[in-house]
């Protein structure tokens, strides 16, 4: 059975990604933010994942105004990096997961979650940064350290899915994976935020008081932040800072007690605020587990 | 037809890109997206208002491309990801931009940044009457929490006489 181990949070800014291409990350700014995430790094070279899904958004660069799917899931076996203006980024095509990912699209479209498949899709910064971030520098003839499933959200054109609407498809993930047959360590990860603004008169707007809640209640008690409305995000966390609905994909897709591996938060990068969590299911009670499955064979015996 | 008035207009400083700006403002967005390819920047630098003419913006929409203005782009339908690709055919960083819409200078605009940003205190709502979300945990969330009806009506009032003064 495939399980999903861990959950992680993290910021996708796209100047992270143009300080790692030009060789920035050993001046003062860039290692704040860098440093940052070297313990996480370490921790994933540890847990070795066999995939990973990652929620993260698009920036007119896969998708443009033509067509805006609030969910899509990318099916495809490789994912090439786009080009947003400044070439595609140095890092190495994204390998996907085929099977796994058409095994959730047909659990979770059952579900009743209406998702967008793409069978063939380019992937921006929204999903190579924070890859970056977890794997490190990967050159671009090499190859990243796990196949990945793309999940895009979309979080540009107003509204995006609700808070409520994210937690419950990353519950509806979740089952999907446990009913995948094979043995699977699988991650998700939420990407975006957290408190930032880029747009308008109001551009630079940051809340590390809004952002250090939202990391304790995602720790704690998820409950409390499905709850959330949009125009909170907007107002308090920056109209760009909406793109936090995206962490409760993958919130909603762990058990509802987890613990806290790792948190780290700086401010700024170029114009947001960096968060950035792990969070680990715990180990099941597989004596009981062990107990259920042996009181099935028992029935499938006394049935055959 | 006047704009419909939302919950997310009291936002200062903000134009939030939805469903009605997406519709409005397809033309730029496209425009923007053309840039992306290095045949269409030059042709767009070449001559800027024949270029627009291939994609049929409202002269307000025209006017504001060709004077850069970010803020009235976004206002007539511009989506920041998009009119972005704009600022950099022109050669400027994001920076830039972002100092533009905020009408300070990049410097000014860098060293608030840097300071932690541009604090919510006193940007939070225009009316001056949305109190701190109640999702926020800690003392301040719930007292604001406590008397959330109360408050609220009283504001429905006073904000009805607003919006209609500004029309």
């Amino acid at each position: 059975m495939a399980r999903i181990i861990a959950g992680i949070g993290s910021s996708h800014v796209p100047a992270i990604g143009a300080a790692l291409d030009n060789g920035k990350t050993e001046e003062p700014y860039w290692k704040r933010v860098f440093s940052g995430f070297e313990k996480s790094q370490a921790w994933m070279r540890q847990t070795k994942p066999d995939v990973a899904i990652i929620v993260y958004n698009d920036h007119a660069s896969a998708f443009s105004v033509e067509m805006i799917p609030t969910f899509a899931l990318g099916c495809a076996a490789e994912f090439p990096p786009a080009d947003e203006g400044w070439g595609p980024r140095p890092v190495p095509v994204v390998q996907g997961h085929p099977a796994l990912a058409s095994h959730i699209a047909q659990s979770v479209i059952l579900d009743e979650f209406d998702l967008t498949i793409c069978n063939k899709m380019e992937v921006d910064h929204g999903m190579t940064v924070p890859m970056n971030l977890l794997f490190g520098k990967v050159d671009k003839n090499s190859h990243w350290p796990c196949p990945v499933i793309p999940l895009a959200v979309n979080v540009v054109m107003y509204p995006p899915p609700t808070g409520h609407r994210c937690f419950m498809l990353g519950r509806a993930i979740k089952k999907a994976v446990e009913s995948y047959p094979e043995d699977l360590k699988v991650v998700i990860f939420g990407t975006g935020g957290l408190s930032h603004q880029i747009s308008g008169p109001r551009a630079g707007l940051i809340n590390s008081k809004w952002d250090k809640s939202f990391l304790d209640n995602l720790s704690k008690d998820p409950q409390k932040l499905v709850k959330i409305p949009h125009v909170d995000y907007m107002r308090e966390a920056g109209a760009e800072g909406i793109e936090m609905v995206m962490w409760l994909v993958m919130r909603g897709a762990l058990d509802d007690k987890v613990d806290e591996v790792y948190r780290f938060y700086t401010v700024p990068a170029s114009n947001t605020a960096v968060g950035h969590i792990i969070l680990a299911n715990r180990a099941r009670k597989s004596a009981a587990k062990h107990k259920r499955a042996a009181a099935r064979v028992n029935v499938d015996r006394i049935r055959s | 037809m006047a704009r419909k008035q939302h919950d997310y207009d009291d936002i200062p400083g903000t134009f939030v890109f939805d469903a009605e700006r997406s519709r409005r403002g397809f033309g730029i967005n496209m425009f923007c997206m053309s840039l992306m390819q290095d045949e269409n920047r030059k042709a767009f630098k070449a001559n800027e208002a024949e270029y627009l003419k291939k994609f049929n913006l409202t002269p307000e929409q025209t006017e504001a491309v060709l004077k850069r203005d970010y803020n009235r782009m976004l206002e007539l339908g511009g989506n920041i990801y998009f009119t972005a690709k704009l600022g950099a055919t022109d050669g400027h960083s994001f920076q830039h931009l972002a100092a533009v819409m905020t009408g300070s200078t990049q410097d000014d605009y860098a060293k608030m940044m840097l300071g932690g940003g541009r604090s919510i205190e006193g940007n939070r709502s225009r009316s001056g009457k949305a109190a701190p979300s109640r999702f926020l945990s800690g003392a301040a969330g719930k007292q604001s929490a406590a008397k959330p009806k109360a408050k609220a009506k009283a504001n429905k009032t006073k904000a009805k006489s607003k919006s209609a003064k500004r029309k």
